[in-house]
Parts: C-alpha cells; sequence; structure tokens
C-alpha cells in the first residue's frame, strides 16, 4: 500500500462543509503537511462556518478567528508571541477564501509580506463570497455569474493577479495549487513549512454552491481548469525566480471546464472565445518567465 | 482551571454562565455531529473491482474513507454523499447506490 | 529613581517596566514619541520584545490580538483616528477577553484636522468592553500602565489609558519611576487558563449563536464589576511599593463643599490649583477628579457628592446631540440616588487652552446661578 500523501488525519469529520467543498478538502491536506504543531487564523469566510459553531471545533489544532480583513497580521500577532514565549517551533497559518485576500484583507497580506514575517499564509480561492452567498469579488473570474453580477450583468473584468503581487513583495517563497494534484500541493506545502519568512500559496478549490456544478465534478474542474492552463501551477523563490510545476502536455479548452458549471451557462461561443484567447494569452506571458 | 476539552464525540452541555469559559473557546469536537444524514445518494466500494490505489481516500474532503486493513472503507457516519470518490475511481469500483435502500 | 520625562515617555516606560512582550503600534501626532522611545527601548536591550511595525492602527490592535492570544503581554499606543480606525478591533479585544493594554492620547476628531486636546476620540469607544484610565500627570501615566496590566490580567479585559495632546503628552514632568525588581513582585508573567496552545488545541471566537452570545456578554458585565474592587486592591498594593495611591476617583477638597466641579485629564489638575484659590476667597468648592469611567465609579461619586448643593461638570468633549459625555454618564448615576442640581460645562475641545482663571469663572458662575444648565458652552465666540 503506497500512500502519495501524508496518512494522519489531523481534521475532524463532522464539519459544516458542502457536500464537495473544495476547501474542506485543501485544509485536509494543509493540516496533514503542517501536522499538529500548527495554529492556524481564519477570518470571515467559509472555513469560519466550516469549523464549527461555538462550543465545537473540527480543525484538530488551535484556531483563532478573527475579523475579516485581519488574517495576515493576526497570524504576526501569533507568530510574534509565540516567539518572545521562546517558542519557534510551532507553524502559524493564515487560512482565508479570495474576499478576506484579495480585496479587504490585502492591507494585512502586503503588511505582513513585507515585514518578512514568519507565516504561511493560504488563500482557497473559490472565486467570490460564497459564505455569504456567492457575491463577486476580485477574484471572480472574466464571465461568471455572481449574486451581484447577475446574468445581464456578469462579471467582465479580469481576475485579480494576486501571485504577481504577493511576488512583487520578493517574498521567499510564492506558489499556485490545485487540490486536483494532491502531490504537488503537498510537495508545495512542506516547502512552505520548511521556509522562514512570510509565504503565500494559492489552492484553486472549486466551490459546486456557487459554481453551480454537481458535487462529484470538484476534482475534475480542480483539474481542468490546471489543464486549460486557466489556472496554472507554479512557484516563485523570493519574487524573481518563478519555475513551472506542472507542464500540461494536452491542454484542454476552455470550453470543457465552463460547460461543467452552472455559473457560465449564460454565455455565447463569442463570450467563450474571448475567455479562451485571454487564457492562452495570460499564459503565454506567464510560460515566459518560467526558467527552464 | 481551563474547563476540559471534549474528544469523545459527545455533544457539550452547557446550562449556563457558569459553564462557560469568559470567552469563546471550544469545548468539544465537531465529531458528535454525523453529517451522514445528509446523503440521499451513497458510495459503495465494490471491492471486487478495487485496485486499493487510495484516491477515493486521497480526495474525500470530510475526510469520510478510511484505511482499514491496507483497505479504503467508507465511513457512513459522516460521508455527505458528494460522490466524488465514485467520479475519481479509477476502475470504476465504487458504485452509487439511493440513500434508504 | 527620580527622571524628568514627557507624558509620552511615561506611557514608554510604563510598558518597559510592565515587561510587554509584543508591541504592534502605528504612528500618529502626537503619539508618535511614546512609539519611538519603546524602538529604543528595546533595541538598546532594556526590554525583550518584540517589535511588529505594522502597516495601521487596525492592524496594531489586530497583531496585539494574536500576540496576546498567544499568553504574552501585548501593548501599543495610538490617539483619535487611529484609535477611531481599530475601532472593530477594539470589540474584538474585549470580547475575545485579550488583556491588553493601550495608551491613547486624547486628541481631537477629524475634520477640522486638529492635533490638539480633545476627550471625544477615547469617549466614542465607551461601549467597547475596555476599561478606562484618564491620567492627568506623567506619573499617572507611568503607574498606570502597570496597575492596568495588574488588574486587565485578573478580569481579562482590556485597558486604555488616555492623556490630553499636547498639555501632558509633550510636557515634561519629573516622575518616580518604581525599581524593575518592585514591579515584577506586583505585576507576575502574563499566565492565561485559555490560550492558542497546541498542548490544548482550541478554536476562539467561533460562531456564537442565540443559545450563548447573551451569557458572554454578561460574564464582561460581571468581570467589570469585579474590576471596581481589583482596581482598589491594586491601587493598595501599589501605595505599599510606591507610596502612591491611585483609585477610581480622586476628590480634592470635596468633604465640605457646597460646589463639586467634576473633570479629568489635565483640566482636573488645574482645577485642583483653581479649587485652591476660590478656597482662599472662602468659597467652598471642590474638585472631583474621575480618573476611571468604565467601569463607572457610581459608588464612589455618589460618596463624594453627598451633601454638596451643586456639581458643575467640565467636560472637553460633546456627543452632539446630547450634553458633554462625563456629565451625561454622571447624572445617570446621580439618578434615583440624589437630587442635587447638575451644570454640564462644556470647554476646551479642539484643544483650546482651559485656564485656572478660566475655572474659577465657571466655578462663580455656577455658585451664582439658580438653575442648572445641561450645556453651558465656556469660552465659545457666537
Amino acid at each position: 500500500m503506497k500512500l502519495t500523501i501524508p496518512e494522519e488525519e489531523v481534521m475532524n469529520p463532522g464539519h459544516l462543509a458542502c457536500q464537495g467543498c473544495g476547501g474542506a478538502l485543501a485544509m485536509r491536506y494543509a493540516l496533514k503537511v503542517y501536522g499538529k504543531n500548527s495554529m492556524l487564523t481564519i477570518p470571515a469566510c467559509c472555513w469560519a462556518v466550516i469549523d464549527g459553531p461555538f462550543p465545537y471545533t473540527t480543525a484538530g489544532v488551535p484556531l483563532f478567528h478573527t475579523a475579516f480583513e485581519t488574517a495576515a497580521v493576526v497570524g504576526s500577532g501569533l507568530r510574534a508571541g509565540l516567539k518572545v514565549q521562546g517558542n519557534e517551533e510551532t507553524n502559524v497559518i493564515a487560512w482565508a477564501g479570495d474576499g478576506g485576500t484579495f480585496d479587504i484583507g490585502l492591507q494585512a497580506i502586503s503588511g505582513a509580506a513585507e515585514r518578512n514575517d514568519d507565516i504561511t499564509y493560504i488563500v482557497y480561492d473559490n472565486e467570490a463570497y460564497m459564505n455569504t452567498g456567492i457575491q463577486r469579488s476580485s477574484a471572480t473570474p472574466h464571465g461568471a455569474w455572481t449574486t451581484t453580477t447577475p446574468v445581464k450583468h456578469y462579471k467582465k473584468g479580469k481576475k485579480k493577479n494576486i501571485i504577481e503581487i504577493m511576488a512583487a513583495h520578493r517574498i521567499p517563497y510564492t506558489a499556485t495549487a490545485s487540490i486536483a494534484y494532491p502531490e504537488d500541493l503537498t510537495k508545495k506545502l512542506k516547502k512552505a513549512k520548511e521556509t522562514k519568512g512570510f509565504k503565500f500559496l494559492h489552492i484553486f478549490a472549486p466551490c459546486p454552491t456557487g459554481w453551480k456544478s454537481d458535487p462529484k465534478n470538484t476534482i475534475k474542474l480542480a483539474k481542468l481548469a490546471v489543464d486549460t492552463n486557466i489556472f496554472p501551477l507554479y512557484e516563485i523563490i523570493d519574487g524573481l525566480e518563478y519555475t513551472q510545476t506542472k507542464k500540461v502536455k494536452k491542454v484542454k479548452p476552455v470550453k470543457e471546464y465552463t460547460k461543467l458549471q452552472g455559473r457560465f451557462k449564460h454565455l455565447n461561443d463569442e463570450e467563450i472565445q474571448y475567455m479562451q484567447e485571454q487564457t492562452d494569452h495570460n499564459y503565454s506571458i506567464l510560460e515566459k518567465k518560467f526558467s527552464d | 482551571m481551563a474547563k476540559k476539552f471534549r474528544t469523545d464525540g459527545k455533544p457539550v452541555k452547557v446550562s449556563g454562565a457558569k459553564d462557560l469559559p469568559p470567552m469563546q473557546a471550544s469545548l468539544g469536537l465537531m465529531t458528535h455531529n454525523k453529517t451522514g444524514s445528509w446523503r440521499n445518494v451513497k458510495p459503495v466500494i465494490n471491492y471486487e473491482k478495487c485496485i486499493n490505489c487510495f484516491v477515493c481516500w486521497k480526495f474525500c474532503p470530510e475526510p469520510a474513507i478510511k484505511i482499514e486493513d491496507e483497505k479504503p472503507v467508507v465511513d457512513y457516519d459522516y460521508c455527505k454523499g458528494c460522490m466524488m470518490c465514485a467520479e475519481e475511481c479509477p476502475v470504476d469500483a465504487i458504485d452509487m447506490e439511493e440513500e434508504g435502500k | 529613581m527620580k527622571k524628568t520625562m514627557m507624558g509620552n515617555f511615561a506611557a514608554s516606560w510604563g510598558a518597559q517596566l510592565s515587561r510587554a512582550q509584543v508591541i504592534a503600534a502605528y504612528p500618529i501626532t502626537p503619539q508618535t514619541l511614546i512609539v519611538e522611545k519603546l524602538s529604543e527601548i528595546v533595541a538598546d536591550g532594556k526590554l525583550d520584545a518584540e517589535f511588529i511595525k505594522v502597516e495601521s492602527e487596525h492592524s496594531a490592535m489586530s497583531a496585539c490580538i494574536g500576540a496576546s492570544a498567544t499568553g504574552a503581554r501585548a501593548y501599543t499606543a495610538t490617539s483619535a483616528q487611529g484609535l477611531a480606525l481599530m475601532h472593530e478591533m477594539l470589540h474584538w479585544a474585549a470580547l475575545g477577553r485579550l488583556p491588553i493594554v493601550m495608551a491613547n492620547v486624547n486628541r481631537a476628531m477629524a475634520p477640522g484636522w486638529s492635533i490638539w486636546a480633545d476627550q471625544n476620540d477615547s469617549l466614542s469607544q465607551r461601549d467597547t468592553g475596555w476599561m478606562q484610565i484618564y491620567a492627568s500627570s506623567a506619573q499617572d501615566i507611568l503607574d498606570s500602565t502597570m496597575l492596568a496590566y495588574k488588574v486587565s490580567e485578573q478580569v481579562l479585559l482590556p485597558t486604555f489609558i488616555s492623556f490630553d495632546a499636547f498639555f501632558l503628552s509633550h510636557t515634561v514632568e519629573v516622575v518616580d519611576m518604581p525599581e524593575q525588581e518592585e514591579i515584577d513582585k506586583f505585576l507576575p508573567p502574563f499566565n492565561p487558563e485559555y490560550k492558542m496552545d497546541v498542548k490544548d488545541p482550541r478554536s476562539f471566537g467561533a460562531l456564537t449563536d442565540q443559545q450563548y452570545y447573551y451569557e458572554f456578554r454578561y460574564k464582561m458585565q460581571n468581570a467589570m464589576d469585579e474590576a471596581v474592587d481589583v482596581i482598589k486592591e491594586a491601587g493598595k498594593e501599589y501605595e505599599e511599593i510606591t507610596g502612591r495611591r491611585y483609585d477610581l476617583v480622586q476628590p480634592y477638597k470635596c468633604e465640605d463643599a457646597d460646589l463639586i466641579l467634576v473633570t479629568s485629564g489635565t483640566i482636573a489638575e488645574t482645577t485642583n490649583v483653581a479649587v485652591d484659590r476660590l478656597r482662599e476667597q472662602g468659597k467652598k468648592v471642590g474638585n472631583l477628579k474621575i480618573r476611571v469611567i468604565r467601569p463607572y465609579p457610581k459608588t464612589d461619586i455618589l460618596k463624594t457628592v453627598e451633601g454638596a448643593e451643586k456639581i458643575a461638570v467640565i467636560d472637553r468633549n460633546i456627543s452632539n446631540g446630547y450634553h458633554g459625555i462625563f456629565s451625561q454618564e454622571l447624572k445617570g448615576a446621580l439618578y434615583n440616588e440624589t437630587d442635587i442640581p447638575v451644570w454640564g460645562l462644556i470647554a476646551g475641545l479642539g484643544g483650546r487652552d482651559v485656564k485656572v482663571e478660566d475655572i474659577i469663572e465657571m466655578a462663580d458662575k455656577t455658585l451664582e446661578s439658580d438653575s442648572p444648565q445641561d450645556i453651558r458652552w465656556e469660552g465659545v465666540k457666537r
């Protein structure tokens, strides 16, 4: 019996994630790699509810719930508190959704990244404010329906490139990952865990509830996002050295990805073609940055 | 003295302020919440087809698939019936059954 | 050991003597010197602390919250706009029962953009659950820091110490600094029962529904009630070490007073001088300085004003649409208990100077007045 990811479970079942939740699986992987000698800080997001209401918890490690925009800086505070008490071993993880990362949390992340505070920041990106009922965020991709970008006014802006923002801070380690490739994901988590300073991981985590997809397709979607080059898998060292960690051999068309999701249902062929062109264009720019 | 934290999967009883910590510090695990009741379909592993690759175990978000005697076993107390395991099984060894059958 | 220091530095040295372990602060006039001095103190090795140079006050309080949650003693300092910016997290610290101590330089809220003394900033935070001290001397600021940690860590509620911009933050006094050994005995290391600890993994601050939230507020109120006694006990213990006694209120010549002026901050010190001058003129005036407003010292106020014929509260603040805030709260305490008439005087907003002569005039006008006024705008140019 050969397992390709760590066997021990840290996270407990019984939590409140929807069926097929990408974010729940992402946390399961993160805690497997980081282990019990870790603490989490979680702002308003799905995981603030998934963990369970007071007086219960599911994570299996200490978890500090905090205000929406503060995950990164509470992480800094946790780290400082531990350090001054002589503890440099416990891992500190700030775990947030895309809303609390790309939007309201960006200032705190920038501050913590610039200070190079020794924490791991992980965003599980389901591309909208799912916990409050599927409102758009700056992580919502072009073309998507959300409750604040209804079909007549579907989101026409570009998805904010959070990885470039983090690279600009020249932090020791930045990476993208997908729950469909857990070996790649856990390898990156391990690398982050062993690096000192501010680490940022962007985990692609499909949400059947918000994307109007079948729960059973969550892994399939997380895989297609990578295989269409919509969400390439790579890592950046010190904000300057880009390395692709999975080169897709047979790139799939964007249409295969969008057709499985109700949030793209309203798009006609022309609009999907636009998305295809944007995807190809963005990937070609990124590809040039990869060192061979 | 900090109030004890229950890990036995039983619900926490709080009768009033005196049973509470000063702040909202948790008192027990969510494992008392058997999310298996959420299902309307359930995965059933066909062990004759199963090749013990553990892809199902790998992709379960709960987790509700355990490894017992080097085999994957669904934990129906917690399985929410998302069917990701069935979808990802490389040898189609997981069947979907209606709940309550 | 006697040292000359400005009010701001008294705050810094208070944090040093308290052995603050994590300091997260953001600069704002007129607080900047507190943080600069603390940077120097840490760099000189006089304080073993982690100094987080946060990028905003909201983050300053958030970082203190994270640090305090692990069981570290956390400190910050701010003023006006900065205090307002961290408002959300002030609630978080108090409801989360984290004994953070903070210095706040009382500065006018903008706009008009003013850096001068005014109490609207701190008084706007009364409902957050923080204990609040109003210091009126550099000595008070220094001593209150250690006292604040002692009380906060026992009742598990944070405290902030406010003091007037420039009048106190930037003026220099002779301050008696206690010895580190004395303070170490008075203030043992912070050791909370509940903290973020991998040996006892719990969640903190999770979704709390209607079954439980009410009881958490009830428990906070009990903690505030307990704090009244803890403040007095700590004050007594501190007096044994330093000879200086601090309480929730500090009456001056109130025992036989016909008119009691109620004051806070630097106006309180000026009023003591005014009281002496009025007494020389044969007028029986006293000064009731309010030092702690949360928990509210109702019992001490009632005891002090008993027998007085008139009370005049001097507010360096105003809650527009109602009255001066110290006067509102005092009238609330007096209601059902006594019918001494209360005059509400507004003075010194936006850092306008309030001199001894001004206070004497306020007292005289009140002594001559027959009917109490809710608001009298002292010195306003109409």
